[in-house]
């Protein structure tokens, strides 16, 4: 107790000491994971989104689908058995940030590419009611009049190829052409259907 | 499955251990020359506004605390284990999967290989396959069919005897395993169709079911004929091979008022059943059909 009062009353010390505290667990428990290949590879098949789903993805952000659904299946027989073949770090490593989600008012949604059409998509985005009576879910009418602007597209996809994901250039030339004024549904839809779709072994 | 190389695996344990023991030390040196039988009135020597900061030794309740907490971490290591060693329990969340998936075969796997040796049509009459079934359709086709089968706007209702793909059991499997797509091009064979044109094939189409358009249902023939009847059939009867509906008993997919008639001609419509063999499995897809091909067996 006697040297207590050098920290008590150095505060750029007590500072110091402070973040050195809080990451010394992250040391352990996030620092090696950098270095192991089942959490930094892609599993065999995953692609980079395209220039589309990836503006679906933004949609789906902006309208907080993440809040009430997660993309996260835990390995238990009660989730694999509804949802499909447990999460892999793996097919999430192009993801930046992650949609993990934490809060399950909607089911899971890490699987739910091509698991119901496109027009089921349309008709329950329209209005969950009209498919599923007692739903809860808010309806989004505005993303049948809004279309995406493709301005932003070859930004992002710039600033995703910095952190890891492998878009080549073509991709990018092209993304403005291709995402620019398509109706905000068909591409959050185009999305929807491509998720937790790489790996085929569902059960 | 990839794992960590061993430089890693010392690199946690050194740490984790290390802290444990780094935490023992600064309790033991924090406790040295404070008495534990009485409060002192030592102060340490920092005051304030004539307050003065007493040097009281930590509370015994608080102290076992401590030390119970890096007891529980020594006796969670040795189950759950550090570095490479997996514990004296040999837990991983994949391993309890798979215990949860082989324990849960174990109990049902008989019953399902009791249902398999029925026929879909057998288990359509069966109580227990009923139940089963019934549990699988609300779970998984619900979504899209409805709770009582019966469909909605674009969404074939399961319980009549119109059948776009068949409703034979080997039919019903069929479409359950692999998924249907269907396709109506914009204004059918030869493309887009004017206005006229299209009220003059819906015309035609209504009058089929015996109603009357607007159009001239006699051009509408003509155009259903060279347009329409590659699927749908000279007769309007449709095509279970292609998925072309029935034009001619009032059951409409996408609704029969001439309005909607028209629309479809206009815009074309693609109705898709997903495909289920990899989410359900054959087990669950054989008591699917049967508790499918039960719902229109009773009129």
């Amino acid at each position: 107790m006697k040297h207590h009062g050098i920290v008590e009353k150095n505060l750029p010390l007590m500072i110091v000491l402070i973040v050195i505290a809080i990451s010394w667990g992250g040391l352990a428990e996030i620092v090696p994971l950098f270095f192991l290949k089942e959490t930094t590879q892609p599993i065999e098949g995953l692609k980079p989104l395209s220039a589309v789903e990836l503006e679906g993805r933004d949609i789906y952000i902006r309208e907080g689908c993440h809040v009430c659904h997660t993309q996260m299946i835990r390995p238990f027989r009660a989730e694999t058995e509804r949802y499909g073949h447990y999460s892999l770090a793996g097919e999430h490593v192009y993801e930046h940030p992650f949609l993990w989600g934490s809060k399950r008012t909607g089911p899971d949604l890490a699987r739910v590419g091509a698991r119901y059409s496109d027009d089921w998509h349309r008709a329950h985005l329209f209005n969950p009611r009209d498919v599923v009576p007692q739903s809860n879910m808010p309806s989004f009418p505005w993303l049948f009049e809004q279309k995406v602007d493709g301005r932003d597209t070859p930004k992002k996809m710039t600033a995703l190829r910095y952190v890891g994901v492998p878009y080549t250039d073509e991709q990018i030339e092209s993304a403005k052409d291709t995402a620019d004024g398509v109706r905000e549904i068909d591409a959050l839809v185009l999305y929807l259907q491509q998720l937790g779709t790489v790996l085929t072994n569902k059960r | 499955m990839t794992e960590l190389t061993t430089f890693w695996h010392l690199w946690v344990s050194a740490i984790v251990i290390g802290s444990m023991i780094a935490c023992g030390i600064l309790l033991t040196l924090t406790l040295k020359g404070q008495k534990y039988n009485e409060e002192t009135d030592q102060t340490t020597g920092h005051s304030f506004d004539g307050i003065d900061e007493l040097d009281n030794p930590m509370p015994k309740w608080w102290l076992w605390f401590f030390w119970s907490t890096i007891i529980f971490g020594v006796l969670y290591i040795g189950v759950y284990g550090i570095g490479g060693w997996t514990g004296f329990s040999d837990w991983s969340s994949h391993g309890q999967w798979e215990r949860e998936m082989a324990k849960a075969e174990e109990k049902y796997q008989p019953y399902y290989d009791k249902l398999n040796t029925m026929s879909v049509e057998e288990l359509a009459t069966d109580k227990d396959a009923l139940a089963t079934g019934q549990r699988l359709f609300a779970s998984n086709c619900a979504v899209c069919h409805g709770s009582t089968a019966t469909g909605a706007l674009g969404f074939p209702n399961l319980t009549d005897s119109d059948w776009l793909y068949g409703g034979s059991s080997d039919a019903i499997k069929q479409t359950i395993t692999n998924g249907r797509t269907g396709i109506m091009p914009v204004g059918g064979l030869g493309g887009e169709k004017t206005a006229s044109e299209r009220s003059d094939i819906a015309a035609h189409v209504l009058s089929l079911s015996g109603r009357v358009g607007a159009g001239d249902a006699a051009k509408g023939k003509a155009l259903f004929a060279s347009s329409c009847a590659a699927c749908h059939g000279g007769d309007g009867k449709g095509n279970q091979l292609m998925g072309a509906p029935n034009l001619t008993d009032n059951i409409w997919l996408y609704g029969g008022s001439e309005k909607q008639i028209e629309f479809t001609i206009q815009h074309g419509r693609g109705g898709v059943m997903p495909a289920w063999n990899e989410i359900l499995g054959e087990d669950k897809i054989h008591v699917l059909s049967g508790y499918v091909y039960s719902l229109s067996q009773n009129q």
